[in-house]
């Protein structure tokens, strides 16, 4: 019985609730047409129905409105969204989004606005955005308002704040308000905002908060302002650690990137291939072009490329491996010569190939963008990615070597290759192998390093003699060893940056892995034992 | 954490009180002392290479003008004994004397081998690619520092002493060839020999007759014995017959210590050795 | 006596002794003495280019001197020769005097250019020849030798020596990129005008320094060979051959290693200063990484070992490269990357083993 009721009022209420958009439509259209009439006073109303209207067509109307982009047409009286063109206006028909073709500006008259209309338009569009369903939006009208409020924005925010559910709008909210009541009369709600601004990494805080330390009259908020301002200080410093360090990481992802082949084919082969910086570069290029095969679908590309550029990269290295490397084992400074030769065949490859000039690769969309941690920290959405891919990249090598076959036998092979072949591994397949793993994964990090930099035919060379210091000072033949080495090398050249310079960062940082492997011949992480000692 | 404290050592080593600069040592070495007879200490030394014992609490003393050999199955650490007492490798523990005076333990080795003691490595190791005069001549004794040597030309009487080492090793016909056109056992001959020109006090010698013919170990075994007297001779050796030609005493080693000492006689019948020989499950 | 001594048995050596001893009285000749239009003239031009193989060959030498001889592969040499050259370079610069584009007497252009108010200290004394000859030795020597007595001494051999000396080149070269080091920055020293008062332009001057190149390439290679022959020669060999077992017989290894490396950075310096005041230009460049492994590339392609071989390599590799940059700019790289690899694999004892090989046969 009682659901029977239920049912009928929902339906009533459906009813009634039915015509609802509809009227709401016609109150914008009605509205619209409004904005044609010669009268502010008019206009205004129109504006305040159109925001209130709830249409979709609301927000971009309002906006374009207050950049002067919405005329009418001078019979018709349609609204229009208008746009310079050549003899005129390329016109669009607000209402349907219908083209209209190009009118001149006697046919399509411009709704003229004065600044009170601006200030209610920004105050209708900040409070329409306050209530839009992105949080970035939401959060930029926040910003957009804040360090301006007055009554109505001020009880719009307050409203807002009540059904936020975002942490970084309430607080951001949070802020404006804070911002506002630090200029009222009341030296009790002047305290609070101190209090609340406390520590606060918003540039318009500290100003403010230092207007306050300096010219406030009561000794008490100068007090309270200038302790906030101490406490903003050190957050700023926490966050340019942060951030520093976040820079260090990441570098150190990329060294480990490009080191991390090295630590295969140099580590636990032992052979020394100066072409390594090439197969990284090889890498980039096959990620330019893939991405020119698929111009549409960027993301997609980078995907596709990271199987193309480790295929890639592996084939050239499994080829100079069988063509070169293998005549040379056991004598490691004519590999390095040989090798060496092979990059500046490479690197003249391409130079012929794509010209010398640098390319660049789009960023795919999920990349770009920063994620924002406070005001004076971002972290950078690609430096983010190339730092997990890192991670992710040595995590899978680690599993290759110590959970595979081929990892089982690349360790025998490493260790006595004489006992493996006796065993019955085939040892000249499982350095091709080798070689190829240690060249795909160069290859791999030449993708990542294309999203952090240009590609060009110089770019390996820029890596090649960072990333044997890498495999070197983490210890020969220890993945680990890389990984730390890689990240701790980068971190302390971004430490060092900012007091001595970059050039200087990296020549002390170089000076320093010299005179450390004078000290620790075998690196960070040595291998241990017998066998180590030949 | 390693680490750190090796730098923050460095300083503090420096700056000790009590410190000795190397460079106001003065620069004589104490002469070989042995008149108690002994010419090599090696007390209490311990070794360990990643958790593993090398050398166990190794205790060995060689006399002056002894001819001892060292047996032991594998692992029993007797490479690991001749690093030590060359200087390749620094002990963890123990002391290491060469006759009454001489620590070898803070010696380099360089400087071990101008104190008199020469090595024979279990590889032979000569200069292939230089003529077997030539080789002989690197290891003669004398100024082996930089300027000396670039001027160092060889006197008649230099001449004659590499004509007898070439007669005692047998490779006089083959002066002038390159070492490594040598034959296996050649090769080893002209070790011991380089060793001889080195006019060592003490010779140790690593398995010399491995990869030997019989009549080439027969050779050898008598060289071995003509050396000794004049100075100490250590073999170390696995070939049991050829022990037995040569040695009056020797040592048996197992897990890094010394297991058994004396004549081959005894032991043999040490119960001991042949169960390490033999292994317990044969018992 | 003593060049009958050391040259024995060294053909190559005599025949590069005697072609050198007849082209120092040929050359200026040829190129001073015969007029312009006769078909045997020696152009200037021409004059200049060997005169820079001839520092090239020098500088070949002394690599071939530690890497044939010591198997120390330097991948760090063109430092050495560099900082040669800028010791050179440095009193070359001050013989400018005011007839620079700023016409101060006092600094020189770049660091009017920069701003500089005065001298900075490492400047003190290259305006005197005799402080900058003795620089063009002493720099490359300490600092070959400062790292020679680290590396040495912890031991650190083969590929990874290589890698650190190249780390060392590297370094140096971002520094002198640096426009705060005072050596020029990007474009290093150029815009030299005269050398102990002679105009550098003119053709007498240019033959007195191929001369000098001729005479520095003779002594060097004598000088080297010298070492060769005698005992420490042998020791240097057997150190590259068994490194181990030499410290067992007692020579000090690091000590050996030291003297004939420092010694060789010592003749890549002299190499250096000589080779800039004929192309009339040092910047940064010549610190590259890629210069250094180029260079060893010539010893090997002439023979290493040999060390005439090293000047026979430097000259056929810097003609090719002279000849293809000239016809085919982009070829050069290919070509040079192919002789690395074509060297190693099938010429291991370079053009000069094959031709004692093809002697040895016939």
């Amino acid at each position: 019985m009682i659901k029977r009721v239920f049912y009928l009022f929902a339906t009533l209420l459906l009813l009634a609730g039915a015509p609802l958009p509809v009227s709401a439509a016609d109150g914008f259209e009605q509205a619209i047409v409004q904005l044609t009439e010669r009268s502010f006073r008019t206009k205004e109303t129109a504006i305040v129905s159109i925001a209130e209207s709830g249409d979709e067509r609301a927000l971009p109307l309002l906006k374009r409105l207050l950049d002067g982009d919405v005329r009418y047409l001078r019979y018709a009286r349609t609204v229009v969204y208008a746009e310079k063109a050549e003899g005129g206006y390329r016109i669009t028909e607000v209402l349907t989004g219908e083209e209209l073709g190009i009118k001149d500006r006697r046919e399509a008259k411009r709704v003229v606005i004065n600044n009170a209309l601006r200030s209610v338009l920004r105050r209708q569009i900040a409070s329409l955005s306050l209530n839009s369903d992105a949080p970035a939006l939401r959060l930029a009208a926040v910003r957009e308002m804040s360090g301006g409020l007055d009554d109505e924005t001020a009880s719009a925010l307050e409203a807002r704040q009540q059904v936020e559910s975002n942490a970084t709008i309430r607080e951001a909210i949070d802020t404006a308000l804070a911002l506002r009541d630090l200029e009222s009369e009341d030296k009790a709600l002047r305290l609070a905002a101190i209090e609340r601004l406390h520590g606060s990494l918003e540039p318009v805080a500290t100003l403010r908060l230092h207007d306050l330390a300096e010219g406030e009259a009561s000794a008490e908020v100068k007090q309270a302002a200038q302790n906030a301002l101490k406490a903003i200080a050190f957050n700023r410093d926490l966050s340019g650690f942060g951030e520093t360090l976040f820079f260090g990481l990441s570098l150190g992802s990329v060294l480990v990137l490009a080191a991390i082949g090295l630590a295969i084919t140099f580590g636990v082969m032992g052979v020394i291939n100066m072409a390594h910086g090439e197969l990284i570069m090889l890498g980039a290029y096959t990620t330019y072009v893939v991405q020119q095969l698929m111009p549409n679908h960027i993301g997609l590309s980078i995907l596709v490329s990271i199987p193309a550029a480790f295929l890639i990269s592996a084939l050239a290295g499994i080829a100079i491996e069988r063509g070169v490397i293998r005549h040379l084992y056991g004598r490691p400074l004519e590999t390095l010569l040989a090798t060496f030769g092979i990059s500046l065949i490479l690197q003249q490859t391409v130079r012929t190939i794509f010209s010398p000039l640098n390319r660049s690769v789009a960023t795919p969309e999920f990349m770009s963008g920063a994620l924002e941690i406070n005001s004076a920290l971002t972290l950078t959405y690609n430096r983010l990615y190339v730092f997990a891919f890192c991670l992710l990249v040595f995590a899978a090598l680690l599993f290759i070597l110590k959970k595979t076959p081929l990892g089982l036998q690349v360790r025998a092979v490493s260790q006595n290759r004489a006992m493996a072949r006796a065993m019955g591994v085939r040892s000249e397949w499982v350095d091709a192998l080798t070689f190829g793993l240690g060249s795909g994964v160069a290859g791999v990090a030449g993708v990542a390093l294309s999203q952090l930099t240009n590609v060009g035919p110089n770019l390996g060379q820029a890596y090649i003699i960072d990333s044997f210091m890498v495999v070197v000072f983490g210890g020969v033949g220890n993945l680990w060893g890389t990984l730390v080495a890689g990240l701790s090398l980068g971190v302390a050249n971004k430490v060092l940056e900012p007091w001595s310079g970059a050039v200087l960062a990296k020549i002390l940082v170089l000076a320093f892995i010299i005179l450390f492997i004078q000290k620790r011949p075998r690196g960070l992480f040595p291998q241990k034992g017998r066998a180590a000692e030949g | 954490m390693n680490l750190f404290q090796d730098t923050l050592s460095m300083p503090r080593e420096v700056m000790r009180r009590d410190r000795v600069f190397d460079f106001m040592i003065p620069a004589d070495n104490p002469r070989l002392d042995i008149s108690h007879n002994t010419i090599l200490y090696l007390e209490d030394v311990s070794v360990s290479f990643d958790g593993f014992k090398a050398i166990n609490d190794l205790n060995l003393y060689i006399d002056a003008g002894e001819l001892r050999c060292i047996i032991g199955p594998n692992g029993a650490g007797k490479t690991t004994m001749m690093d030590i007492i060359t200087g390749k490798t620094r002990p963890d523990t123990g002391t290491v004397y060469f006759g009454q005076r001489i620590d070898l333990l803070t010696l380099s080795e360089p400087e071990i081998a101008n104190q008199g003691i020469g090595r024979k490595f279990q590889k032979p190791t000569v200069f292939e690619n230089q003529s077997v005069l030539c080789n002989l001549e690197l290891s003669m004794a004398g100024d082996k520092r930089v300027w000396p040597t670039f001027t160092a030309r060889l006197s008649g009487e230099q001449r004659d002493r590499i004509g007898e080492v070439l007669e005692s090793i047998g490779l006089t016909t083959e002066r002038d060839l390159r070492a490594g056109a040598l034959s296996h056992g050649q090769k080893q001959w002209l070790e011991i020999g380089m060793l001889l020109m080195q006019n060592p006090k003490l010779l140790l010698v690593d398995e010399p007759v491995a990869g030997m013919t019989h009549q080439e170990m027969d050779r050898t075994a008598e060289l071995l014995r003509s050396l000794a007297g004049e100075r100490s001779v250590v073999v170390v050796e696995h070939d049991m017959d050829f022990v037995r030609s040569i040695a009056n005493r020797v040592t048996v080693l197992h897990q890094g210590s010394v297991l058994a000492e004396g004549s081959m006689e005894q032991v043999q019948n040490d119960p001991r050795v042949v169960e390490v020989y033999l292994g317990g499950d044969a018992c | 006596m003593f060049l009958k001594q050391i040259l024995a048995g060294d053909r190559g050596g005599q025949t590069l002794l005697a072609l050198l001893a007849v082209i120092t009285v040929l050359v200026p000749i040829l190129n001073l003495a015969v007029p312009e239009g006769s078909p045997l003239h020696l152009s200037t031009y021409t004059l200049t280019l060997t005169g820079k193989y001839l520092t090239y060959a020098l500088l070949a030498v002394a690599v071939d001197l530690v890497w044939g001889y010591l198997g120390i592969l330097s991948l760090g040499h063109a430092a050495f020769f560099a900082l040669g050259g800028y010791a050179m370079g440095m009193y070359l610069m001050r013989q400018i005097g005011d007839r620079g584009v700023y016409g101060n007497p006092d600094l020189p252009d770049f660091m009017v250019f920069l701003d500089w108010q005065e001298l900075p200290w490492f400047w003190y004394g290259f305006d005197q020849f005799w402080f900058a000859a003795l620089m063009v030795m002493l720099v490359p020597g300490l600092v070959a030798f400062a790292f020679g007595w680290f590396a040495f001494r912890s031991r650190v051999t083969g590929v990874y020596l290589s890698i650190i000396t190249q780390a060392l080149t590297y370094a140096l070269m971002l520094a002198f990129f640096r426009n705060e080091m005072g050596f020029g920055g990007n474009n290093g020293l150029t815009d030299f005008k005269e050398i102990l008062g002679f105009n550098l332009q003119a053709d007498t001057t240019r033959v007195a320094l191929f001369v000098a190149s001729a005479v520095a390439l003779g002594l060097g290679y004598v000088a080297c060979r010298a070492i060769v022959t005698s005992r420490l020669g042998r020791v240097s060999l057997a150190i590259r051959d068994a490194e181990a077992r030499t410290r067992f017989i007692g020579y000090r290894v690091e000590h050996v290693k030291l003297a004939i490396f420092t010694f060789s950075a010592v003749l890549a310096g002299i190499a250096g200063a000589l080779y800039v005041p004929q192309v009339g230009i040092i910047n940064p460049g010549e610190f590259s990484p890629l210069n250094s492994i180029e260079l060893v590339i010539w010893v090997a392609v002439g023979g290493r070992a040999t060390l005439y071989g090293a000047v026979v390599g430097a000259i056929l590799v810097n003609y090719a490269k002279t000849t293809f940059t000239g016809i085919m700019p982009e070829a050069w790289l290919f070509a040079l990357g192919g002789l690395f690899v074509v060297v190693t694999l099938f010429l291991p004892r370079g053009v000069t083993g094959l031709l004692r090989r093809k002697e040895a046969s016939a």
